[in-house]
């Protein structure tokens, strides 16, 4: 049975508009909440149910709403992270575009959680299109009282403003995202010494959490945390938004149980419907471009055995040696046609063109890294390009100022990691991948598949 | 005191600093690129990054970047830690992937932090075999060459242009390896220290156009310590020559007054030297014959014998020289060369200086006052160097919460996070419109005569002893209220004024301010400025303003010796000429062409401060010393040299018979008390360091073999400094000189301007064996200093004097790079300057001032008051008027367009 919160009324005709989201219950867990609960009461129904941040990172959500400093005497800022531009992931454009009242609903809550007065929705600017909806959404709930001052006569006030990002994936990192909130360029900050809890945007205490995170929020309040906290197993409790992509028959946005079994959400009908054209899995990219690639055998099961299962723990199993992460949720498969080093290439190239240019691994490693794919791809690669990629690789995890380093490099190391022979294979093959379309016209077969191997 | 290990030995640090700064304070190599001295840590380029242990067990350590780490007790790091050395390596292979291997053709080469810092790592081999990224360059100005396919993107260019010195035209674009640094389009940078980003970049992104014109390798550059003679704060400065021409001058750290950077007109001004203009050899009568020059000037001036002789010394001739001048005129003959009112203000302020009860502060102490009062000066435009000071000093209030909240100074991307835009108080009173309004918390535009009544009025809410000087209006009751409400918060206030505004009255209810303060706060200071760079030193001796000589009594005729001045700078053209058709004979010591050595019968060469050896006083009332850069050829020779010639040619008598430099600062500092300390600001020439004087010329020079060959296959021998211990050649002590005598930075593996740190106690302190130059004043008196101010009634538009970096000023005006950024003459007024007359933008006005004529075109600026109009000072063919001045005659030939 799969239970669904978030995306329950997104078929729902005109759910975007007020009226039918209220008529289908919306705006309820804010009467709730500010008619009969205290902020703290509401932080902690969040606490409760083990919700944690849908943005990747997975840290416990009500947590992060406690670091917020209220003693300063500033005024404290919520800004929604609404700057999704990760390659794969595609769940927070869904729920803005379809239904945004639930994303407000959810800001109204956390808002009146931690005592901020003043919300932004920083939203990547490639999600034009979307701009009127919310700005509509806003009028509208403000026009119902939801917003602005002294909401339901609670003494509580609220603005809520859309500042559009100028398009830079560097901006979805919190702290460059305040950056550019503030008019910077979008650089981000360094941590230590500061956190956005204790000193966010305009040097205020600010919560930032994304757009899937805050929308769950009302369903919590709805439902009750431990009631919310008894979906899901062990400590990833809820339901999840995953972005499935890539080559199976059904692409598109779910909304699953965490502790579904990845082979089930593969395979299974109701969710991707398994592999296009009848073909073989590969490999996947459990939780958006940058957590490691897994190949077919690790993603179905754990090197152990056991069944892999779409929570935190389950998939980072093995730790980046046999796992990956759930991350921000962008799943995408690939069939046995797909050629890792053209995919990977693609992410690096993603990688070293929304690099801030901040320091210097991330900024000159990911422009070489993707240069020696680009050779290695094409045909020109050379025997030592390999082990030349997994050094700039490992020279930039951890060693820069924001994860967007990891990010880039935790694709390389684990590609190579689990896909050498597709690199080797480029490399004794030239002639063969000059076609784009190399493995398709002939798959590489591994070589422990092979009888001589 | 912090004890911490560094590769399992002990040290006893300095508390609150950074690990980068803690090494290289004692002495390691540990390379970098982002952080600098004076502008903190970002931690963005990795380049520091050393092995911390949690424990004395911990083996594994981690990498940490040393700028980011604070010491503390018991820390133990690693810099030769395998992993770090090797991490460091990556670095600077990723900084190469896009770096061009144009080193030779560079004009950084052999003076590039990149190349060292490559070297120190001991990257050696490529492993990128790519194409290199490139960029398109832009035209930046006069003064700085762009090339930005050699960035390596360590951010310190807009860190110092924007953070620092408060630039608005540079800025980083783009992202990811293609990010930019330059203006948004080709165009001259605007701010007035844009040159430091010639040192401050750590590769040849930008580099001294200047230099470009007469290329010179560093190492092939003969240089002399000196002191910048563009303004009075005097900058410490490295001038370099080769082949006789002035090539380059770049920063001579001293912690207390410069620091680690220069204005442009102090880095650009030098080509002075090398122009056309120049006097290259003496014009004596043709009737003369000699084997030398001074015979020459021997037998032209036995005429003159038994003259009465007069001097005119020069605020931009040096101490030495000025003494020797006031010696050959003796008692009574000897005067200034300023006018009487920069006189008469000159001798105010260097009274206050030694007088009054408020010390005067150096630059180093200024950036440490968290309140600032600017009353009548434009410091950008008069002392640029205290403008930057300015700016870093109102960072201190708004830092206070920072460093509350556990965030070191050093910590530069923290701070500014916290800080953003909030600034300390600062007060500007001024005539219209200056370069720090921007950063003002209040800003006051008023005649100089309500500046006065603003400024005593503050003085006396502030102690009753202190003298009104006319009540106040409401606009400026409410202003005076507010200075005095920002000056009792402060905890280090600073009074700055000067000369250059031209009125008595300013600068004296300025110095009110500074004694009233000074009842309530034992820290306050004041900061006085001069118009050139030794008018202090010239205020100090005896004498009077050279338009008094009118009013003597007319038939005593002789001999009139005019030092290193252009006296239509200091009066109006008629009273100039009058005195000097007061004298049988004009003698001009001077090293550039102008009116008055053009009228003159003899003229005499003299060398510039690349040229001669001296002394200044600059504005804090510091004597400091420049030593020779070059001999001089022809018949040029130092002002104090020529002097002495023309004292025995003319048969003047003097105590002793002075041959060398160090005979006259020895009589000079036996001629008045406050000249003692001037014997003790440098070495004698006689002074050797294991018997081995220092060397001008870094041991890789080139060509001295050859470089003369096209005259004498001989190599000649090089000249004999008799007047310092310096010498012309390579060969020489290779220890650290004494501070005073720095020739240039070098240190092994550091052959770039970062090699400073090695010659510092520790890093951004002071220069080992102290900071070069002597106070020669400290108020001595216990009760406060006031003046009554005399409150005239002001007249219905009075002219005021404005300033110009860029052509203000005689000398750097004649540099080409200079003269380019030079505006034409204007006269600024407000819109409503002018009552019922429309002062529009390029409307042309003609006024009369002091009964003469003037036309020129109006530029508006609305800040300023009714009834003020401005004069630019000294431009290029402006003649010299005496201001404040009423201007009464008043018609609008030509409407704006």
């Amino acid at each position: 049975m799969r239970r669904q919160l978030l995306l329950k009324d997104i078929n729902v005709p005109g759910i975007q508009s007020y009226d039918v989201y209220r008529r289908q219950g919306g705006y309820t867990a804010v009467e709730k909440a500010l008619r009969g609960m205290s902020p703290e009461q509401v932080t902690e129904e969040v606490k409760l149910s083990g919700l944690r941040g849908r943005g990747g990172a997975g840290f416990p959500t009500g947590l992060k709403w406690t670091f917020i400093d209220r003693k300063s005497g500033k005024p404290v800022y919520l800004v929604c992270n609404a700057d999704e531009s990760e390659p794969g992931t595609f769940k927070d454009r869904y729920l803005l575009e379809h239904i945004p009242h639930l994303l407000i609903e959810g800001m109204i809550l956390a808002s009146y959680a931690i005592g901020a007065n003043t919300a932004y929705i920083y939203m990547r600017g490639e999600f034009r299109w979307i701009f009127p909806i919310l700005e509509r959404a806003i009028a509208e709930a403000k026009a119902a009282g939801f917003l602005g001052s002294n909401i339901l006569g609670s003494g509580f006030s609220l603005e809520i403003h859309v500042h559009p990002g100028g398009g830079a994936y560097i901006c979805g990192e919190e702290t460059a995202l305040l950056e550019s909130l503030e008019g910077k360029r979008g650089n981000p900050r360094l941590k230590p010494p500061y956190f956005p809890a204790v000193m966010g945007l305009y040097h205020c205490p600010t919560l930032v959490n994304n757009v899937e995170t805050l929308a769950t929020v009302p369903s919590i309040i709805t439902m009750g945390g431990a009631e919310y906290a008894r979906i899901g197993v062990g400590k990833s409790t809820g339901t999840k938004l995953i972005s499935a992509s890539g080559h199976i028959n059904k692409p598109g946005v779910y909304e699953i149980e965490l502790g579904l079994p990845v082979e089930e959400f593969i395979y299974s009908d109701e969710y991707c419907g398994g592999i296009w054209k009848g073909r073989q899995l590969k490999a996947v990219v459990a939780g958006g471009s940058s957590v490691p690639i897994l190949p077919a055998d690790l993603i179905l099961k754990t090197a152990k055995g056991e069944p892999r299962l779409m929570t935190y723990e389950s998939l980072a199993e093995g730790g980046f040696q046999t796992g990956t992460m759930l991350g921000s949720g962008g799943f995408i498969v690939m069939d046995e046609t797909t050629c890792i080093v053209r995919n990977l290439w693609n992410f690096t190239r993603f990688y070293h063109h929304e690099s801030c240019g901040q320091c210097s691994p991330c900024r000159e490693g990911t422009g070489w890294m993707e240069k020696v794919l680009h050779r290695i791809e094409h045909g020109e690669g050379r025997p030592h390009d390999i082990d030349l990629l997994d050094d700039v690789a490992k020279k930039i995890e951890g060693k820069t100022i924001c994860p967007l380093g990891d990010a880039a490099a935790w694709p390389v190391s684990s590609a190579i990691r689990h896909f050498r022979e597709d690199f080797e294979y480029h490399i004794r093959y030239p002639e063969k991948v000059r076609n784009p379309k190399h493995f398709e016209i002939e798959p590489l077969v591994p070589r422990r598949h092979l009888a001589t191997a | 005191m912090p004890r911490i290990h560094i590769d399992h030995r002990e040290y006893d640090v300095r508390p609150g600093r950074n690990l980068l700064e803690t090494c290289l304070s004692l002495g390691f190599d540990l390379p970098y690129f982002c952080w600098h001295p004076a502008l903190g840590s970002v931690g963005a380029c990795r380049q520091c990054a050393v092995k911390a242990f949690a424990n004395a067990e911990d083996t594994n350590g981690k990498l940490v970047m040393a700028c980011m780490e604070s010491v503390a007790d018991g820390q133990r790091i690693s810099i030769r830690d395998p992993q770090a050395v090797e991490f460091r390596e990556n670095v600077i292979g990723w900084l190469m992937t896009n770096h061009p291997h144009d080193c030779a053709v560079c004009d950084e080469g052999g003076s590039c932090h990149l190349q060292d810092m490559t070297v120190m790592t001991g990257h050696a081999y490529r492993k990128f075999r790519f194409n290199k990224r490139t960029y398109r360059n832009q035209y930046l100005g006069p003064f700085l060459n762009h090339e930005m396919n050699r960035c390596i993107q360590c951010y310190r260019c807009v860190r110092f242009y924007k953070d620092y010195a408060g630039g608005h035209d540079l800025d980083a674009f783009a992202s990811a390896n293609r990010v930019y640094f330059g203006r948004s389009d080709d165009g001259v940078l605007e701010n007035e220290f844009s040159g430091n980003l010639a040192e401050v970049c750590p590769t040849g992104v930008f580099t001294d156009k200047t230099l470009k014109q007469h290329y010179t390798r560093k190492w092939d550059l003969t240089s002399a310590p000196s002191v910048c003679v563009h303004c009075s704060v005097g900058c410490n400065t490295l001038a370099g020559e080769r082949y006789g021409s002035l090539r380059l001058i770049s920063n001579r750290y001293n912690g207390s007054v410069n620091g680690y950077f220069l204005c442009d007109r102090g880095r650009f001004g030098y080509e002075f030297v090398n122009v056309s203009s120049r006097i290259r050899e003496p014009r004596i009568p043709v009737n003369t014959q000699g084997e030398s020059w001074e015979e020459h000037v021997h037998k032209a001036t036995e005429v003159f014998r038994g003259t009465r002789i007069v001097g005119i010394g020069s605020p931009r001739a040096s101490l030495e020289a000025n003494f020797v001048l006031s010696r050959i005129a003796g008692r009574g003959n000897f005067y200034h060369g300023v006018s009487s009112s920069e006189f008469e203000l000159s001798k105010t302020a260097s009274q206050i200086l030694a007088k009054g009860t408020v010390p005067s502060l150096s630059l180093k102490d200024v950036e440490k006052c968290d309140v600032v009062v600017i009353w009548g000066e434009d410091v950008t435009n008069t002392a640029p160097m205290l403008a930057l000071a300015v700016r870093q000093a109102l960072r201190n209030r708004p830092m206070e919460k920072s460093i509350a909240a556990n965030i070191p100074p050093w910590n530069d991307a923290a701070t500014r996070e916290r800080v953003q835009q909030e600034r300390g108080p600062l007060v500007i009173g001024s005539y219209g419109t200056t370069r720090l309004d921007e950063v003002a918390s209040m800003t006051f535009r008023a005649s100089p005569g309500a500046l006065s009544r603003v400024g005593c009025a503050v003085a006396n809410q502030l102690d009753d002893a202190a003298p009104l000087a006319g009540t106040l209006d409401e606009e400026e009751q409410a202003v005076a209220n507010e200075i005095v409400r920002v000056l009792r918060s402060a905890r280090r206030p600073v009074i700055i004024s000067g000369v250059s505004s031209g009125s008595m009255e300013v600068l004296q209810s300025a110095a009110n301010m500074a004694e009233a303060v000074r009842r309530h706060n034992a820290d306050t200071g004041l900061v006085l400025t001069f118009p050139a760079c030794n008018s202090l030193g010239l205020a100090l001796m005896e004498g009077r303003p050279f338009a008094e000589l009118l009013h003597e009594e007319q038939d005593r005729r002789g001999t009139l010796i005019i030092l290193e001045n252009d006296l239509y700078r200091h009066a109006d053209p008629r009273t100039v000429q009058k005195i000097v058709a007061l004298f049988d004979h004009v003698i001009v010591i001077d090293h550039t062409w102008h009116e008055t050595a053009r009228n003159a019968q003899l003229v005499l060469p003299a060398g510039t401060f690349a040229e001669s050896e001296g002394t200044f006083v600059n504005n804090e009332g510091r004597a400091q010393r420049y030593f020779q850069v070059y001999e001089p050829v022809n018949g040029i020779r130092e002002s104090w040299r020529w002097l002495l010639t023309l004292g025995n040619a003319l048969g003047v008598s003097q105590k002793g018979p002075w041959n060398s430099h160090d005979e006259i600062v020895r009589a000079l500092a036996a001629s008045a008390d406050v000249f003692e300390p001037v014997m003790r600001v440098a070495p004698s020439a006689n002074y050797r360091i294991y018997g081995q004087r220092i060397p001008r010329q870094p041991h890789r020079y080139s060509g001295r073999t050859a470089m003369s060959a096209n005259r004498s296959v001989s190599e000649g021998k090089p000249p004999e400094d008799r007047d310092a211990p310096l010498s012309y050649t390579m060969e020489g002590t290779r220890l650290p000189p004494p501070s005073v005598a720095i020739p240039f930075f070098w240190w092994p593996g550091w052959n770039s301007v970062q090699s400073v740190a090695k010659y510092q106690d520790e890093v951004g302190g002071p220069l080992r064996g102290g900071d070069p130059g002597i106070r020669l004043l400290e108020p001595t008196s216990k009760a406060p200093l006031y003046f009554s101010v005399s409150a005239q009634k002001p007249p219905e538009v009075i002219v005021v004097p404005l300033h110009h970096i860029f052509g203000s000023e005689e000398l750097s005006v004649l540099a080409p790079a200079i003269a380019e950024r030079c505006p034409k003459p204007y006269l600024a007024a407000g819109p409503m300057t002018f009552g019922m007359h429309t002062a529009d933008h390029g409307a042309v006005m003609r006024l009369e001032i002091h009964g003469r004529m003037l036309t020129l075109p109006v530029v508006v600026d609305p800040a300023m008051p009714k009834g003020v109009a401005g004069l630019p000072v000294g431009l290029p063919g402006m003649e010299y008027f005496e201001l404040p001045a009423s201007a009464s005659v008043i018609m609008q030939l030509q409407n704006a367009e």
